[in-house]
């Protein structure tokens, strides 16, 4: 912890160029549930980029807009759900094509919408016990998909693709015949990826895709899952409220709070030296697998609530060092570089008027000191 | 507008709906238009049933000529092939119909509290035991199975309203008690039931006074149905002449006479046009505040999230389309905070 | 299967239940009903049929309760309800055999067409939720309160009085047709069919419109419907995941709905003077003759259970989780 160097950046240098390894561009995004005085202000003002062939996780306790902002993304956001303000474009790639072709998802007509949907942005859906139609067998689930998407399809060669779908997942082609109710849990969590891989999307929105399942299946399904992504090359934005889970397996996380991204980091760097109090507070609130024994010391107070969002700073109420300051003033989204890479930190702290407290800035020493067990399991691993 | 605010006040939060405030939901209810019109409608009914017979200017059952008669300034909707009254007739009707209904409705009600949330808060065999006793009730054609029982039922001078009303609420309560049954079942597992279990409450106790004030929209819902049916079966009662028509003025006898009296083959549309008029009018009267009552227990039901205006002036449509989110960006400069990273630090560690 | 063979026993005791309050009606009522019966009509029922009516009553002064349940049974199973008293000497079930075909094709049909057209509109209106097709709701519940028989006096008064388009009475023309399987007659029967339908259809209508468009809407919320839409299938298919889970309450709460039609369309019946069961039964009701009337019960007992057994079996193949139950 020496000397912080502060750069005003103008903010048009850091807009200026579209990241053009980018796969979804969101700026500025607000998602509110109704209209009106009593709206709710679920997502406010985010920024994300994905790149193309990442993991990105985004992570937050329930209610704190994660899902939200992955379904009004893909325009699949229920009522009364309205996007008040942003842009999300989506550059699609398809083989062969030397340019990125981009789609506005929020302005663009609803055929443009359409014409990616699914085909190249697909989603996998939180409950798969709810998403499958109860009525109607696997096999006719997938056949609907392919019937749709692909006209020139034989009934024959639909089918042969349903069973290698389900191969894909790890379900044999029996299966295609079963309907929903009489699969496990696990088996139904699979037949929605294979929904979702159908068509070789290049983007792939995961929804706490595993949340129901016991730790053992979760596991093999999510293998499987960064198996398929090796051999598809698909994109994937996992949400999830299981911050261990991106550490192990997201490239990048964003750690959302109240509606807003407080954290944007490379999940090492996030889960060696979490820069946000939030995000210290959520790698405290449960245990590692490996390493040194820690208390575990969680977040006090209770999520908050989304009419009326804490002036200031939304987490202020629940920081063990908030100022004054972070009470009145909301913070700006500070970009960090450290030993670690660059992040994007939404916290007065790290203004270079403030102290950063200890454990807010763990060095690259420090934070291998303390993870350190861990860092030796992975290699192992 | 106030649908607007508790749509809102309902919306879901990532699976977690706010807590909605008890008094804005009741708020509400009376001003659906739906259920405005309907209570409106029973009241002026219910009103006509209390005075009906002291408007009424004749006996209904006085016979004077013997030929029918068309409306005149004394007989406005005419007299019957016995000379009588039918404005009468269909003023002092109004108190018998909906008496015998509401009573059976009561009658079935209190039988489907009974039974339905007994079966359901009870649960094993006295469940299965009493499911099956509604089942069966449910399943037998009410109408016939009334028939045969009113056709044996004493026909003396006075008309056996109260008899009828029971009978007809023991044909009409196994629906109510299906619902309550299931309603009560979810109920029973709730942590307030449960914590009067343990704290030693008695059955009774908790049924009365934790489960029913839970189930008070669906006992009404159930209550309103019921009276429904029973107006309906009690006109056909009547208009099959199983009722002795002597006796009994309700508005289905009139339509017995009228049939009786050739009244639709020779065009005498004033005799059997306004009970028919009257029973469809109460009826709808009953369904409105019914599907008001409805909407109120699924709020989903409600014609549409937003009203008119307040969806136009914020630029969203109106219904809802399914997989397209509406997008109003009219605040896109005015968002309070900067996301953009404002500043590049740069920290040597 | 298992399923369906613990619906037939319930029906099966749902059947004896009937019967044995058919039988018992009767004899809960004060006095003995068969001289009530004979002292209203005032000697005007033939001894034969005195002695049938206590055959069909199963009263026998020499015989205890039980033993006249038995008897009842014996008589039942052999086919025999007694003799009609306004038909005498006609056995019941002859007056209930040439009347309960042309009940079944009238009610079968009506119904059918009833819900087939009432949850394809409720399937649209819910999903145009909003537009003015909602306006449908409100005059759905205006004539779902209408009693079938008030709507069928208005459809007489005028299509068949005042148009003259149908005739006003009767199910078939007696002169100039042959009761048979042949043109005319089938045509002419159409005919006459076509107001009473309509009856039934108009008044059992708003009960499935306004039962799937709920269910349509409580559906639209399931993630199975936004799966549909977000895999981009064509919007007919998006419905059809929609409205083939919608319409398993209206297929299981036909039981309901049944009695509500069967007694609508009874009184239907009669106002067309219609030669269905309905007509029958009000004849019945006027000449107070009591074994056509238990018979009628009997008889309309049983049609319905073996419809709802019908449902029954088309909700098993609608839904498969059923099928795997048990």
């Amino acid at each position: 912890m020496t000397n912080l160097e502060f750069i005003h950046a103008p903010r048009a240098a850091v807009n200026a160029a579209p990241v053009h390894d980018a796969v979804l561009d969101i700026r500025g995004l607000s998602v509110d549930y109704g209209i009106g005085p009593n709206a709710v202000h679920a997502v406010a003002n985010v920024d994300l980029t994905v790149r193309r062939g990442e993991v990105l996780g985004i992570a937050g306790e329930s209610g704190s807009g994660k899902s939200t902002l992955a379904y009004a993304v893909t325009r699949l956001l229920r009522d009364p759900g309205v996007i008040v303000a942003g842009d999300a474009t989506f550059y699609s790639r398809t083989d062969g094509s030397p340019t990125p072709r981009a789609v506005d998802l929020l302005s663009d007509d609803k055929s443009v919408i359409r014409s990616v949907r699914w085909s190249e942005i697909a989603v996998v859906f939180q409950s798969a016990l709810h998403a499958l139609n109860p009525v109607f067998t696997v096999g006719k689930l997938l056949d609907d998909v392919l019937a749709a998407h692909l006209p020139q399809m034989s009934r024959q060669a639909r089918r042969d693709r349903a069973a290698e779908l389900l191969d894909m997942v790890g379900i044999t082609a029996d299966r295609l015949r079963s309907y929903p109710h009489e699969l496990s849990g696990g088996m139904r969590q699979r037949v929605m990826i294979a929904l979702s891989i159908a068509l070789n999307p290049q983007l792939l929105i995961m929804d706490e895709p595993t949340t129901a399942l016991d730790v053992v299946i979760q596991r093999e399904i999510l293998e499987q899952l960064m198996d398929l992504r090796d051999k598809l090359g698909f994109t994937v934005i996992f949400i999830t409220h299981d911050l261990s889970l991106l550490i192990e397996l997201a490239d990048t996380i964003a750690v959302m709070y109240a509606g807003e991204i407080v954290e944007r980091a490379p999940a090492k760097a996030l889960f060696r030296a979490p820069r946000h109090p939030y995000t210290y507070g959520l790698l405290n609130s449960f245990p590692a697998l490996h390493g040194p024994r820690i208390a575990m010391t969680g977040i006090k107070g209770s999520p908050p609530d989304l009419r009326h969002v804490p002036s200031g700073c939304p987490f202020h109420p629940r920081c063990a060092h908030a100022m004054p300051e972070c009470v009145v003033d909301h913070p700006p989204m500070l970009r960090l570089a450290d030993a670690f890479g660059t992040r994007d930190v939404s916290c007065w702290l790290h203004d270079s008027a403030h102290t950063v407290p200890a454990e807010l800035a763990l060095t690259h020493d420090a934070a291998s000191a303390r993870v350190g067990a861990t860092t030796t399991t992975e290699a192992q691993a | 507008m106030v649908t607007t605010v508790v749509d809102l006040a309902n919306a879901p939060v990532e699976g977690e709906a706010p807590e909605v405030t008890r008094k804005r939901r009741v708020a509400w209810l009376p001003r659906s238009p739906k259920m405005i019109v309907g209570l409106v409608l029973l009241g002026l009914f219910v009103i006509l049933a209390i005075i009906g017979p002291w408007l009424a200017p004749y006996d209904p059952g006085k016979i004077v000529v013997s030929t029918t008669q068309d409306p005149s300034a004394h007989h406005w909707l005419g007299q019957t092939q016995l000379g009588q009254d039918i404005w009468s007739q269909l003023l002092v009707g109004a108190r018998p119909t909906m008496v015998v209904s509401f009573l059976a409705g009561a009658i079935a009600t209190i039988l489907s509290i009974v039974i339905g949330i007994t079966a359901g808060y009870v649960g094993g065999w006295v469940d299965d035991v009493l499911s099956m006793i509604a089942n069966v009730f449910l399943v037998l054609p009410a109408l016939p199975l009334l028939i045969v029982v009113g056709s044996f039922l004493p026909k003396g001078d006075s008309a056996n309203d109260l008899l009828v009303g029971g009978v007809i609420a023991l044909t009409g309560w196994a629906w109510g008690a299906r619902v309550l049954r299931a309603q009560s079942l979810s109920l029973r597992n709730r942590d307030f039931v449960e914590a009067a279990r343990i704290s030693g409450e008695r059955t009774w106790r908790i049924i009365m006074s934790e489960m029913v004030p839970n189930l008070v929209a669906i006992l009404a819902a159930s209550f309103l149905f019921t009276v429904l049916y029973a107006i309906g079966t009690y006109v056909a009662l009547g208009f099959l002449g199983v009722l002795n028509p002597a006796v009994n003025w309700s508005w289905g006898s009139i339509l017995f006479d009228a049939t009786q009296g050739q009244a639709v083959v020779s065009g005498q549309w004033w005799w059997y046009v306004p009970p028919g008029l009257c029973i469809a009018l109460l009826g709808t009267s009953l369904a409105l505040i019914n599907f008001g009552i409805d909407e109120f227990i699924n709020p989903r039901l409600r014609a549409a999230g937003l009203s008119r205006k307040v969806a136009k002036r914020a630029g969203v449509p109106r219904t809802p389309q399914l997989g397209f989110t509406p997008v109003t960006r009219r605040n896109r400069a005015a968002s309070t905070t900067i996301a953009e990273p404002a500043a590049i630090v740069e920290v040597d560690r | 299967m298992v399923v369906l063979l613990r619906r037939l026993g319930f029906y099966v005791v749902t059947a004896v239940i009937a019967i044995t309050l058919d039988f018992f009606i009767p004899h809960m009522i004060p006095g003995n009903p068969v001289e009530a019966v004979i002292n209203s009509h005032a000697g005007a029922i033939p001894p034969q049929a005195a002695e049938s009516l206590y055959a069909q009553f199963g009263i026998n002064v020499h015989e205890g309760l039980w033993g006249q349940y038995l008897r009842y049974w014996d008589n039942l199973l052999h086919g025999n309800l007694g003799l009609s008293i306004s038909q005498y000497p006609a056995q019941v079930t002859t007056v209930i055999h040439s009347a309960i075909f042309w009940t079944i094709l009238l009610v079968g049909a009506a119904t059918v067409v009833s819900f087939v057209l009432g949850t394809t509109i409720g399937t649209v209106v819910a999903w145009r939720r909003g537009s003015w097709l909602e306006s449908v709701l409100p005059v759905s519940t205006f004539f779902q309160a209408m009693p079938y028989f008030f709507l069928a006096t208005l459809l007489l008064l005028f299509f068949a009085q005042d148009l003259q388009w149908f005739p006003n009475h009767g199910g078939y023309e007696f002169e100039n047709t042959t009761i048979g399987f042949n043109g005319p007659f089938l045509a002419d029967a159409l005919h006459h069919a076509i107001l009473p339908g309509v009856t039934i259809i108009g008044a059992s209508l708003a009960g499935w419109i306004i039962g799937m468009r709920n269910m349509m809407v409580t559906v639209a919320d399931e993630d199975y419907v936004l799966l549909a839409e977000a895999e981009v299938l064509p919007p007919r298919k998006v419905i059809w995941y929609a409205a083939r889970n919608a319409i398993l309450p209206s297929v299981s709460s036909f039981a309901l709905a049944l009695s509500f039609v069967v007694t609508g369309s009874l009184l239907t019946e009669i106002v067309f003077s219609y030669p269905g069961i309905g007509d029958v039964l009000y004849q019945a009701v006027l000449g107070e003759d009591y074994p056509l009337i238990q018979g009628i019960f009997l008889i309309i007992t049983f049609v319905v259970l073996a419809a709802n057994l019908l449902a029954d079996v088309v909700y098993v193949f609608l839904d498969p989780r059923t099928r795997q139950e048990a």
